[in-house]
């Protein structure tokens, strides 16, 4: 396991390769739609300290408060495609190092991965209890009452957060390449319905 | 409302979200202990067993997406459900401030959070009679992200070259779970609803994610064409999170409705591998306050 502290240099993360299991330490953002539509629409300031050399990570979290303390519960991943309209813009404006989430992005993020330096980190859908446990403190948390639970920037500082690299910064997707693999299969096994 | 039928609810929403039913947990030891050690297939299965037993020992969330409630409830003939969709609607808005639900109810128009798990039509209420005296109360917890992978076909489909018969319905599946890849949080639990109009035909093939690993169709072809489609599915190799790997589904339901002679359709229905359902039977007494 290759383990990484944010705020990440270009040069680290340019080390990855699709298929390293990394164990993510520091400060993470959690960001979903309405956290990228802002980002892009509004480029809040606020985030700046927390994401130069950092993480967004795709999770709306199941959150707890107690006697003011947040910390979260369950915390896995969301599907990541979803912000892929979005995704290569904030990279670009804030300097992000790499974007944790599940079931990969397209080619317009792949390409800004390559251009500015980052990579996509998949965790594993569900895993929420595990995550939740290697995330040690909230720091902050902004437009949780706008946005709801779900939908906040939660900053929070994780240790050894485990992750795999599905795309890197060298414009390699192992979901590009299981995708071809697999269709591959899909045209035999329908074929071989037919027949 | 009735706070002894709410507090039994509550339990009910505690154990599904909190603890996997052991047919499926059995099903991922067995897909991980195919996977060679030390491949991305095998650290995902074992994160996956590893966070199922936290979230047993720890009563939270298996998954922090513990999606829509959907109840299937089976109640005597003449009984009024609306007192016990009142006292499960207060069971679920306990059970997300007590951090067992997230709150998922959203008005689409305004984009508000309800806040507690209940709006229009949240939960979801299945009511049906039964000649029995004692209720069924039956209920999965369904995430959005394998819903959104959920997909509808209308036979014939000209693309997949799928016309009106078994065939044509076995392609459907395997295209939809193709082009699911490992969006829906591979391995998938697939229902299959074959037939009905548009909307039956979706409720279908959820109602059968409810059955027990291994609980086959009743129809002979039907159970034959799951476990054929449970192997083709396997051999496209999309695997855990679509890393790639020997187990993309661990199981395959499907069920059939009768159809109008000039509507075909094929449903798919996609249940990640956080398979959360759960049932709870009760006898009146159980839960009568007078
Ligand atoms: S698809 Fe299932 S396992 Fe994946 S995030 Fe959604 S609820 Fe959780």
């Amino acid at each position: 396991m290759i383990n990484l502290k944010t705020p990440i240099s270009e040069e680290d993360i340019r080390k990855l390769r699709c298929g390293d299991v990394v164990g993510l330490s520091g400060i993470i953002v959690t960001a979903r739609d309405a956290g990228h539509k802002l980002m892009v629409e509004e480029r809040p300031q606020f985030l700046d300290e927390y994401l130069n050399g950092g993480i967004i990570y795709h999770c709306g979290p199941v959150v707890k408060n107690e006697n003011g303390v947040w910390s979260f519960v369950s915390a896995g991943p969301t599907t990541s495609i979803r912000e892929e309209p979005y995704q290569a813009a904030v990279i670009e404006s804030y300097h992000l190092r790499g974007m944790i989430g599940k079931g990969g992005m397209g080619a317009k993020t792949l390409n800004a991965c390559q251009h500015f330096g980052a990579c996509y980190f998949h965790a594993i859908g569900g895993a929420g209890t595990l995550i939740a446990k290697s995330v040690k403190e909230i720091i902050n948390v902004f437009k949780l009452e706008e946005f709801g639970t779900p939908e906040a920037f939660w900053v929070c500082r994780a240790e050894n957060f485990p992750v795999i690299v599905t795309m890197d910064s060298q414009g390699e997707s192992l979901h590009e390449r299981v995708e071809k693999e697999t269709a591959e299969n899909y045209q035999r096994i329908l074929s071989s319905i037919t027949a | 409302m009735n706070q002894k039928l709410s507090e039994h609810i509550m339990g009910l929403i505690k154990s599904a979200s909190t603890d996997l039913p052991p047919d499926v947990e059995q099903s991922l030891v067995d897909a991980r202990d195919r996977e060679l050690e030390g491949s991305m297939s095998f650290s995902a299965f074992d994160a996956i067993l590893e966070n199922t037993k936290m979230a047993r020992e720890f009563t939270t969330p298996i998954c922090q997406d513990t999606g829509s409630l959907l109840f299937y409830i089976d109640v005597p003939v003449g009984t009024d459900t609306d007192p016990l969709k009142r006292s499960i609607q207060i069971a679920a808005d306990r059970a997300t401030r007590e951090y067992l639900l997230r709150p998922n109810a959203v008005d689409p128009i305004t984009g508000k959070n309800s806040g507690n798990n209940i709006g229009l039509n949240a939960p979801y209420f299945h009511f049906h009679q039964w000649e029995r005296d004692d209720f069924r109360f039956r209920l999965m917890l369904k995430g959005g992200g394998s819903e959104n992978v959920g997909t509808q076909y209308k036979l014939p489909d000209a693309g997949l070259q799928a016309g009106r018969d078994l065939k044509g319905i076995k392609k459907c599946v395997i295209d939809a779970v193709f082009k699911a890849q490992g969006k829906g949080c591979a391995p998938g639990i697939i229902g299959v609803g074959i037939g009905g109009d548009r909307v039956s035909s979706y409720e279908l093939s959820k109602e059968v994610l409810l059955r027990k690993f291994g609980e086959r169709s009743e129809d002979p072809v039907l159970a034959e064409a799951e476990v054929e489609l449970f192997n083709q599915l396997n051999a496209l190799g999309i695997g855990p999170m679509g890393f790639g790997g020997k187990t993309t589904v661990l199981e395959v339901f499907c069920g059939k409705y009768h159809r109008h002679p000039a509507t075909f359709f094929v449903t798919i229905s996609y249940m990640c591998w956080a398979c959360r359902r759960k049932t709870l039977i009760l006898s009146k007494g159980d839960f009568d306050n007078d």
